[in-house]
Parts: C-alpha cells; structure tokens; sequence
C-alpha cells in the first residue's frame, strides 16, 4: 500500500502516449516535464527532508549537460561513459562543497549555493574553447543504449519516463531508510538530532550529493536528448524555478515535487498562447496557489480530497 | 491526473481551431522569436513586422488565393524552448516553412530538427555559423558579424590606424561578434592591444575601459547589443577617453542614440540602409523599399529599427518563393528560396544560390555616424 | 599602475553603492518578517520606469519621482494586503515563493504598460565627470552614494530609536510575542512593505540614469541587492550597505586586475570565502537555535 501512489505514476505514465500517439504535449512537452520531475525529485531530497535550500541546483543540472556533451562531441566517448564521468565528477564536486557549504543555515545557505551556481554559469559562459561560450555545444551524438538508439521523441519519453519513475522510487525508498529518519531529524531540530546521536553533517553532506547527482544525471539525459547545451539552460533563474517546482508542488513530498515540477512546465506550455500575457497570469497563478494552498498544490489537493469524502461519507447522517 | 486535464483542453481547442481554418486553407507560417527577454529589443519589432505584413498581404487577397496564417511563440531567448517551440511547430501545427530565429543561439538550436524534418526555414539571426557550412534548409537575411567586422576594419585602415582594442559582451551575438574580429584583424594587419569582455546586464564599464586607455590604443571597437554598448559609450566619454569609437550593427536603432546621449556623437558603425533611408540617393533601387517600411512602420510602432527589416525581408522572400512554387511544398519552396534572385529587401539586394544561403554582399551595409543625434551616412 | 588602481576603486565603490541601496530594501523587510522579499528589484524597476513615464508625460523630474515613490509604495502595500497577508500563517518558504509570483507579475505589468525598449532619466545634477586625483566620477554617482549613507543613517535611527522601529524588530524576532505585547503584526507587516517599496523606489529613481532600465532590470538589480544584504548580514542595514561595497568593489578589482570575462565568477567566489569564515555574514547575529 506504501507504494499506491507510484503504481498509479507508473499507469499514467504508460497509458498516456498510448492515448495519445505521437502528440507534441506528451513527447516533447512530456519529455521535458519528466526532466523537471527528476530534478524536483532529487532537490525535494535537500529542501524537503533536510530542510536544507538550493538556488544553485542548475549548477549540477549543467555539469551533467556539459560533462557529457563535452567528452561526447570533443573526444568521442560513448555517451554512457561520458554520463558515468559526469557523475562522478559532480559526486566529488558535491562532497568537496557539501561541509563548507552546509554549516551554514538559511538564507546564508540560500546565498552560498546561489554564488556557486553563478560561478559555474560564469565559467559555462566564459570558457569558449571548452564549453562553446553563450551559443553552447552542438551536435551531441544521440544516446546509444546498448545499441538501441534513443533518436526519436518517443523513445525519449519512454527513457525519461523511465528515469523519472525510478528517481521517484528511489527518493520513496531513501526517505523509509535510516538515511531518511535521520534527515527528517535534522530538518526537526539539528540540534535535537546531534544529541540523539545522529551524525548530522554527515546525514546532510549525503544528501547533498544525492541530491547533485539526481541533478547531473537528469543533465547528462537532456545533453542528448536536445542534442546540443548552452549556458542559459542552467542560468540561476532555472536554479529558483527549481525551487518554485518544489514548494509549488508541497515540500517533503515525493509526488508533490514531482507533481509541482509537471505542473509548471505544462503551465509553461500551455500559457505561451497568452503571448504578452503570459508573465502576468504565471504571477497571479503562482501567488494564487500559495495563498490559497501554503502547503503546495498537491499536498492542498489530496487534503481537500480527503476532506470531500469524510464530508460525503459523514453527510447522511442526521 | 493533471496530464490528462490539460491535454484534453488543449486538444479541444486546437480542434476548434483546426476545423475553423480547414475551411479556408491557409498557408502556415511558423515562427519562433525572442519577444520577452534580455534579446526583447530584437524580437518585439520582427513580431510587430510579421504580424503587420500578414494581414497586409491577408487584406490584398492572400498568396495565390490562399490566406496566411501566421502562428508564433515566444521563446524568451530560452534555447531550449527554441526547440520545443519548434518541434511544436511541425508536430502539433503544422506549419509549411518557418520564419524567424531571433538569437544565434535559438537558430543554431533549432538547426538539427529543422533538417531532420527537412522544413523551410528563414532565421533572423546574425552568426555566421547559420550559413557556413551550408546547411540545405536553413537560410537567414541579416548581415553576418563576419562582413561587420570587415566594414569596421576596412574605415579603420583608412583612417590610417593599427591598434585597436575591443570591447564586448558576454552574449551569443557579442562572443561571435568578438570571434570575428579577432580573426579578422591580421587580415587587415591590426594588432589587437586590448581584449575586454562586460556582462550585458552590468550597469559599469569604466574598469575595462579604464584598462583599455592604458594599453596604447589607437581605436575602440565594442561588439555588444542592447543598453550595455550605450553604457560603454557614455562611460568612455566619462573617462575622457578621446579615441574613435566604433559600435556594431547590433545598436543600430534609435533606441542607442536615446540612452548614450551626447555621448554617442562620432560613434561610428555598420548598418543596414533602413536607418538612413531618406539620406540614399533617389536612383538607389533601395529607396523606395526602404521609405515603404519605415512609415509603415513608424505610423503603427513608432520609430524602425534594422531588426525588423530582417524579419520582413524573411516573410517576403518565404512569400515569393510559395507564389513561384505554386504551392507549399515543402522541397519546392525550399528551391524557389535558393533560387530568389534581386529581391529588394531592406537589408539590401538579395541573391541566393545553392553556396549562400543569405545572398547579401558587403555594399548592403553602409558605414553610419551618429551625428547631431542621428544617423548619417560617411562614405 | 596606480592611478588605475585608483579608479578600479572609485568604480567599485559607485557600482557597489547602487547595490547597497537596493539591499538597504531587503533589510527593512526582513526584519519585519523573516523574509526575503524576491519582488524587491521591481519595487526598483518600478520607481524608475514610473519616474520615466511621469517625466515624460510632462512632469517636473522632481515631482515625478515623488509621484512615482509613492505609486510604488502604493504598489507595495497592495502586494502585503493582497498577497502577504493571507499567507500569514505559511511558512517562510511559501511566503518567498509568493514573493517570487509577485515578482513575475510586477514585470508583466511594466512590459504591458511601458513596453520592451530600455528608457534612460536625465541625470539629476548635469553629467559632467568629476575629477578625483586621476579618477573620475557622475555626480549621479555621488547622489547615489549621498542618499545611501543618508538612507543608512536614517534606518538605523529607525530601529534603535523610534517605538515603531522597534515594535518592526520585534515581529521579526518572535511573531508571537510581539503580538502579546500589543503590537499590531499586520500594521507593521504593512508598514514594512510600504517603506521598502519606498526605499527601492527612491533607489531605481536614483541609479535610472546611470543604468537605464527596462520591464527586466529588477531581476538584476534584485540579485545583487539580495547578495548584498545577505554578506553584510541579513537584517542589519549596515551589513547591506557593507556587503554592496564590498561587491561593487570585488567586481571591479576582479575585472581590472584579473580578468573581466570573470569578474563576476570572483567576486562570488569572495563571497563563498567571506560565508565559510564568517557564517553570517559580516555583521549578522549569532542566534541560538531552540530546541
């Protein structure tokens, strides 16, 4: 029963482009939705459980993108190869950065990441001859699975689907492990946690690196997917729009981050035809959901939901 | 779930709508521009273009009896929504050819689904990485920063100068822009004595500036777009720094003299002849194209700017080429592109063929000075 | 060598003066409530688009800024009425997400009415450059750093003297509290709102003529004020005006001595360094977690 509401993600997700073949709103659009999902997902780790924020998420969303778009066009590795190093070199980055960084609390925490996303985004920009400058890199050789070829929009959700539905699992799974109880410990009280034993740096520094690696794999994914990267993919309005999608969504929930993460970027998609408009109703939206439903959308939801059946259940009666 | 919702909604309507155009047939003009956004200056006016040419040719009776749609979306300078946008575009809507592109970085995005579709598709952007290698879809009407640069250099040298020191942004059109001119400048025997480098939202050069006075330069060449090459000016005149000045194509609007003030006087730079337009000889086959946009734009939105004329001459020459392929087929029109040949555009004369796919040689771009707080032509 | 030197400074303190003065805004806000307040650099963005539009409909530049200030903070205590208040109750998250809406907002709203273009104030003063021993300098630029050190100077008193200043402190320090001592939270909430938008109003009015601005100049303005405030110390006004400079002058040292294309790569590098020594910044609190 703990894992209801995955089996219901993995139905919809497979029904939907059975549904609806070949339509642009659940390949492309879905594919980037299912992108967003994983790196929601992954950052819902530190900010909902360890009560720790990010506004430099991008950063380890590019360094995934530019590792394997880097090692694939400039020295022809395999695009599997080129994802593992990316991994690992976000791994080590994350645990280098992961105790400096997570002494610190709050907005100075806020601050700290926001300044490493902004180096990060610098050197994208200003390293021409690695990284392509402003325009990026293009022609990224399409992801080769074991010799099935993921070069169409189709087989690219099913990948991302994929993806997206094991990040979820995973994230379940950690927060039911003693990683997780200790995580909620700290997002509690650190200080209570430490004194019931809880080593908490180092519950933090893992989660920290779980977190960048969900985010670098999700970039090494869309390096190929899109075929080519540049900087402004990875700029440090994603890293806010990262957390918009969180607490949107409900924090310290697995689906609502996810769910938060779907709903703005189709929201995105679906507002494009207001054109000039467009800025004007994602603001009211966005301030809207959060007046009405502080805890997110999906979190308010399934309250209200619950709320609706007690009232029916409980209305007969006299 | 939520997924369900919105797709249900949106297939609704773009069902409604899909009925209520089959009817009439029209010809579907995609297009994917940087209307928002820090590139906003660039995008707004090829919007403003598009929009107010389509109804103008829908209002004349259409392309051979068949009205223009026109669908668009705005991608923020967002090179992934580019993308999106554009698979959008051939998937969902179906469009015949595409026109627009604003940024580089959009174009050169978009590029790999563009040829793999095989769609029409005239961009409106400057690299000139779009055209070079020839690519059998792709085409572009502005001026590439590589003929630029070679037109700032090529009055540098007849002012009798060497050192130069350049000045640029941290954008797509900037670094390109700065690529140039480093290879060029050997070419036209110029020893580069500074190489400074602002972010395009920075409100302060003074520093570079300050650097570049100090390095024994003879001129200073900003490559850059929007209000940080106006900064730059002013800033110069700030630092009372007395060398020639010259800006790129990408402020050639009136916006720059706006924002930099006095201190854009003897500013010098390439442009396209929309800007000064009425300065042209009366026997330049130009002058009437030029005039006929200008005050058709300037009686709707105000005061024109070259960017718009880029987006023009793409609608047009897309147009010409459907009406000589008599129809919207796609490799046909994609042809008939190729093949336009004297197209009278505001960027200049066009003429196409299979090894330029922009068509524009360097006498379209005239050399301009701000002068008394307008733009004159010098040569 | 020197004499360069010498105006890398006197441009970092100019540029880092603007900085300081947008996060004098975040300061105010707060303290009042905890929360940064992401639509500060429209509260900017709006003075100086407001000012524009006023002075080009025919004001005088002086009664258009007035007028645009007080549009602005009209603005702000519509946003703490309609937005803030409601979400009393959520956490500091969820208010800073509202923040982040009505940020979005703002901006479509300037781009309807004012349009794509950027659009430039005269400068108060003539723009004729100031000499300083090698370095020059806009007398905009010292109107800047005039009014910040005056604006400081004010908001200190603000605090430590007056009744309200501290009855605004307090909401911050314990909500709860504050209100059983009687003070009216939502007075003050809207209270701070007010004034911050008035701060960041008279600050986007200020810098215009030397930056320009446009529907989008908020987003950056706001970025740099938030990291000023944040270095300094959150909450202490000081610390804003400390942490803008310190920026401000990163940037150009980084620019002039090391490498341009980097400069903003260093200075927040300084940054990181100045959190890792000092967690709270420069003249933050050291509070105690309770347990």
């Amino acid at each position: 029963m703990r894992l209801a509401g995955f089996y219901l993600c993995v139905v919809v997700v497979v029904l939907l482009p059975m549904v609806f073949p070949n339509n642009y709103f659940v390949t492309v659009v879905g594919i980037s939705a299912g992108l967003h999902a994983i790196l929601a997902v992954g950052l819902n780790l530190l900010m909902g459980y360890a009560g720790q924020i990010s506004l430099g998420h991008a950063a380890f969303f590019g360094m995934g993108a530019y590792s394997s778009a880097i090692l694939t066009t400039r020295f022809a590795w395999p695009g599997v190869w080129a994802m593992l190093a990316g991994l690992m070199v976000t791994a080590v980055l994350a645990w280098v950065l992961a105790r400096p960084i997570l002494r610190l609390r709050g907005h100075y925490l806020a601050m700290a990441t926001l300044g490493f996303g902004v180096i990060i985004h610098v050197i994208m920009v200003q390293a021409t001859s690695w990284t392509g400058g402003p325009d990026g890199l293009t022609g990224i050789p399409p992801l080769n699975l074991l010799g099935w070829v993921v070069d169409s929009d189709t087989r690219w959700y099913i990948v991302i689907a994929a993806t997206m539905l094991l990040a979820i699992w995973l994230s379940l799974n950690l927060i039911d492990s003693r990683i997780g109880r200790a995580l909620r410990a700290v997002h509690g009280s650190e200080f209570a946690a430490q004194m019931l034993g809880i080593n908490t740096s180092r519950a933090k520094t893992q989660v920290f690196i779980v977190s960048a690696l969900f985010a670098a794999f999700a970039g090494s994914l869309f390096a190929h997917q899109q075929g080519f990267v540049s900087p402004d993919s990875f700029s440090l309005t994603i890293s806010v729009e990262l957390v918009t999608m969180v607490v949107l969504g409900g924090m310290a929930s697995t689906f609502g981050a996810a769910g938060g993460a779907i709903t703005l970027t189709l929201l995105h998609a679906g507002l494009v035809v207001f054109q000039d408009y467009e800025m004007l109703i994602h603001g009211v939206l966005l301030m809207a959901v959060m007046i009405f439903m502080p805890q997110g959308l999906f979190v308010g939801l399934s309250q209200a939901i619950r709320k609706i059946g007690h009232g029916l259940r409980s209305g007969n009666r006299p | 779930m939520k997924t369900g919702f919105w797709k249900s909604i949106i297939t609704a309507t773009l069902l409604v709508v899909a009925s209520l155009v089959n009817a009439a047939e029209p010809i579907k003009i995609g297009s994917f521009l940087t209307v928002t956004g820090p590139a906003s200056f660039l995008g707004d006016p090829e919007l403003k273009t598009l929009q107010m040419y389509v109804e103008d040719i829908n209002a004349k009776g259409g392309v051979k009896g068949r009205k223009i749609e026109l669908i668009h979306y705005d991608t923020g300078g967002k090179a992934q929504d580019a993308v999106s946008f554009v698979k959008r575009l051939i998937q969902s809507d179906k469009v015949d050819l595409i026109v627009g592109g604003t940024t580089t970085g959009d174009t050169m995005a978009v590029i790999p689904d563009v040829e793999k579709e095989g769609i029409p598709f005239i961009s409106m952007a400057g690299a000139v990485e779009i055209i070079e290698p020839v690519k059998p879809w792709v085409f572009k009407t502005p001026h590439t920063d590589r003929m630029a640069a070679a037109k700032i250099f090529e009055d540098i040298r007849k002012r009798g100068f060497t050192k130069v020191a350049l000045i640029s942004g941290d954008g797509g059109f900037d670094k390109s822009g700065r690529a140039q001119v480093l290879k060029l400048a050997p070419e036209y025997g110029m020893t580069l004595v500074a190489d400074e480098s602002y972010g395009n939202k920075d409100t302060d050069m003074t520093t570079q500036l300050t650097k570049i006075r100090a390095s024994g330069a003879e001129v200073i060449i900003n490559f850059g777009l929007g209000q940080a090459p106006a900064i730059v000016t002013k800033n110069i005149k700030q630092l009372g720094i007395a060398l020639p000045v010259y800006q790129s194509h990408g402020v050639a609007s009136k916006t720059f003299i706006d924002l930099a003030g006095d201190a854009a006087e003897g500013v010098r730079l390439p442009a396209a002849a929309l800007v000064v337009a009425e300065q042209l000889p009366d026997t330049d086959p130009q002058k009437p194209v030029l005039l006929a946009y200008k005050n058709k734009y300037e009686a709707k939105h105000g005061p024109v700017s070259t960017f718009g004329g880029h987006a023009y001459d793409g609608l047009m020459i897309a147009v010409a080429a459907i009406e000589r392929a008599g129809g919207v087929d796609r490799a046909k029109v994609r042809d008939e592109i190729e093949r336009t040949k004297g197209f009278i555009g505001t960027a200049g004369v066009f003429n196409m063929s299979p090894q330029d796919h922009m068509g524009l040689n360097a006498a379209a771009f005239k050399l301009v000075e701000v002068q008394k707080g307008a733009w004159k032509i010098i040569e | 060598m020197p004499e360069q030197l010498f105006q890398f400074l006197v441009t970092g303190i100019t540029v880092g003066s603007t900085y300081a003065l947008v996060g004098l805004g975040f300061a105010l806000i707060y303290n009042a409530s905890d929360v940064v307040n992401f639509a500060q650099g429209e509260f900017v963005m709006l003075g100086a688009m407001a000012a524009i539009a006023l002075l080009g409909a025919g004001l005088p530049l002086p009664l258009a800024a007035i007028l645009a200030t007080l549009a602005t903070v009209g603005v702000g205590l519509l946003l703490e009425r309609f937005a803030i208040e409601p979400a009393l109750g959520a956490s500091v998250v969820t208010t800073i997400i509202i923040t982040i809406g009505a940020a979005i907002f703002l901006r479509g709203i300037a781009m309807l009415l004012w349009g794509k273009d950027f659009h430039s104030l005269p400068p108060f003063t003539g723009d004729a450059p100031i000499q300083l021993g090698g370095a020059t300098v806009l007398p905009q630029s010292l109107w800047v750093l005039g009014v910040t050190v005056a604006l400081v100077v004010l908001v200190r008193l603000f605090f430590n003297r007056t009744l309200i200043g501290k009855a605004l402190l307090a909401c911050s320090f314990n909500r709860a509290a504050a209100q059983l001592v009687g003070i009216n939270v939502r007075m003050m909430l809207r209270l701070a709102y007010g004034l911050s938008a008035g701060l960041g109003a008279l600050a986007g009015i200020l810098i215009a003529p030397i930056t320009f601005s446009s529907y989008e100049a908020g987003v950056m303005l706001g970025l740099k004020g938030f990291s000023a405030a944040i270095v300094g110390g959150i909450g202490n006004p000081m610390g804003a005006v400390a942490g803008g400079l310190l920026l401000g002058v990163l940037e150009s040292l980084g620019a002039g001595l090391v490498s341009s294309g980097y400069k903003d790569a260093i200075a927040f590098l300084f940054v990181l360094m100045v959190l890792f020594f000092e967690p709270t910044g420069l003249f933050g609190h050291k509070a105690a977690e309770r347990v």
